[in-house]
């Protein structure tokens, strides 16, 4: 379903990624895992179209997309859920999980979308009102997930899901994103808990200092004594 | 809450209605008038300014834009001001576009440079131009007075009312755009572009209705002056001084609030008037050192500007006690 082949970022001068390559199938959870500033978030950005890539491709469902501007790959089937959750604060979750749905028309599927995300998070529904920019850094990240969710998408960009929330709910995200996958939706999931990350993902790209250094099968990665070791400090 | 404000909003309507009847002096009724349009000017800035967060600092080409735009048609082509007005506010809305298609690509403080240098430049080009009466300017003709010549010589009372008329226009469109989707896009834009951007919003697209209308509403401003001082040059029109006045007004007043800018051009102006009445006389611009410190002294007290005294802050950051247990 997205197919990045060798892409190469840099910020100004500096080269950050050097020829990144991966690949998330239909229906499936893959993760990207590395160390700090090994270059995952703005290769995810870069998905997004918040970074500009200097080569390589991104292709959504065999056509390119990198030369898109961020907001009109969104009503291709895509949307991020940004690293620091980045809500609208003085908006209230209602207006939050509104904007999720800024590229559709259609308000009985919007409403039916909301109606979905405030299944999955029941606590949205008494907050509704709130300003988002009260809620705790646990819920908020989920605020942020329903609302990348609220345009709909075939596959969720998920950055750092586990930034800045609170040990006992870093598990209960972690089963929320399984149970989206379960519906259908393709998750492409960065991040630096990388036990968690690859006990859910199906796929795994290993990245560091902007560059795979290995690649495959989470379940195997996370057995590989080789992998764990060297790469992943586990 | 709300109908507090409602009534506080009611009684100022009134309390400015009568204000020249009551208060008949000249004098009075020239600053009352000079608030008000300073006022409209801040009002239609903060749309781009506070809403959208784009802090423009080249408004003059906007307010010079409908003054010369009325008064060049009015006097080659005998057009009414009335319709200038309407022609001045779609020549500065083109004018934004045009502005804004680069201007736009800049952030911050880049975008606020790029202002000046558009002001800049509009100033050098009317300066230039003989058709646009270059540095001289125009004196426009005390043709037909009344109603539909835009000239009143008799009574400033017409100016005062067609100014308030104004301005509640300006605070109209203000508060429709706060309330409707593009005011939500505008504050989430401004609080988190890369959110919004891939959320779907584009980010040009909304900045663009900001600024097509705050510059038609800021050239409307610009017709208005035309026609109470009959006299436009570039340096009373287009200069950046001018930008920056506009500017000042909003974010001393608050800028993204309503009210803020009224309440800015109100002190502003009233500073700036008893300012020159107390200490004007010395000819040496302590009028202007005073004025000054003043106004650095808000900006010191009163970060979030005037306003800020009467809002209280937007909702603590610190979270509620931690929900754990509201997770089934």
């Amino acid at each position: 379903m997205l197919q990045v082949r060798d892409v190469r970022i840099s910020y100004g001068k500096v080269p950050a990624v050097h020829g990144v390559s991966l690949t998330v199938e239909a229906g499936t959870i893959a993760a990207v895992v590395g160390a700090n500033g090994a270059g995952k978030s703005t290769v995810l950005r870069a998905i997004a179209g918040l970074n500009r890539i200097d080569a390589g491709s991104i292709e959504l469902d065999g056509r390119p997309i990198h030369g898109l501007p961020a907001h009109r790959r969104v009503p291709l089937g895509m949307s991020l859920v940004p690293e620091g959750r980045h809500l609208f604060p003085r908006l209230t979750v209602r207006r939050n999980l509104e904007l999720g749905a800024f590229t559709r028309s259609d308000k009985g599927e919007i409403r039916e979308s909301l109606e979905m995300v405030l299944e999955t998070f029941p606590f949205l529904r008494e907050r509704e009102q709130q300003l988002a920019g009260t809620l705790s850094g646990g819920e908020q990240q989920m605020l942020a997930i329903g609302r990348g969710l609220m345009s709909r998408p075939r596959l969720l960009l998920l950055d750092e899901p586990s930034w800045g929330v609170a040990p006992m709910l870093v598990a209960r995200i972690f089963e929320t994103i399984q149970a989206i996958n379960r519906t259908g939706v393709a998750v492409l999931l960065v991040e630096q808990n990388v036990q968690r990350a690859l006990s859910i993902a199906h796929r795994a790209t290993v990245i560091q200092t902007g560059r795979v250094v290995a690649e495959g099968n989470a379940a195997d990665l996370l057995g590989s004594e080789l992998v764990r070791k060297a790469y992943l400090g586990l | 809450m709300r109908r507090g404000s409602t009534a506080l909003a009611l009684g100022g309507l009134a309390a400015a209605l009568a204000f020249p009847l009551l208060a008949t002096r000249v004098t009075w009724q020239n600053t009352a008038i000079l608030m008000l349009m300073t006022a409209q000017l801040g009002v239609a800035w903060n749309i781009l300014g506070g809403y959208a967060g784009q802090v423009s600092l080249g408004h003059a080409a906007f307010f010079g834009a409908g003054a010369y735009v009325s008064t060049i048609l009015s006097m080659k082509l005998g057009i009414s001001p009335w319709l200038g007005m309407g022609a001045g506010a779609v020549c500065a809305a083109g004018l934004g576009v045009l502005v804004g298609t680069p201007c736009f690509r800049l952030k911050g403080h880049y975008f606020a440079m790029a202002t000046i240098a558009v002001g800049e430049i509009v100033q050098a080009v009317v300066n230039g131009s003989d058709a646009l009466g270059g540095a001289v300017g125009f004196t426009l003709p005390l043709g037909e007075t009344g109603f539909w010549g835009f000239v009143f010589n008799r009574s400033k009372l017409p100016y005062y009312y067609i100014a308030l008329g104004l301005l509640l226009l300006t605070v109209g469109v203000n508060w429709l755009v706060n309330r409707s989707h593009v005011g939500y896009y505008l504050r989430a834009i401004k609080d988190e572009p890369d959110a919004a951007r891939s959320l779907g919003v584009s980010l040009t697209r909304y900045k663009m209705i900001a600024m097509m209308l705050s510059a038609g509403l800021t050239a409307m401003g610009g017709t208005l002056y035309a026609q109470k001082e009959l006299f436009i040059d570039p340096n009373s029109m287009l200069s950046t001084s001018l930008s920056i006045k506009i500017a000042l007004v909003a974010i001393l007043g608050g800028a993204g609030t309503l009210w803020g800018p009224v309440l800015g051009a109100v002190v502003f102006t009233g500073i700036e008037e008893l300012t020159r009445v107390a200490f004007g006389g010395t000819g040496r611009g302590t009028d202007l050192v005073v004025h000054g410190a003043l106004l650095v002294l808000i900006a010191v007290y009163q970060p979030s500007g005037v306003m800020g005294l009467f809002t209280r802050r937007t909702p603590p950051a610190v979270p509620p006690p931690e929900p754990e247990a509201e997770f089934p």
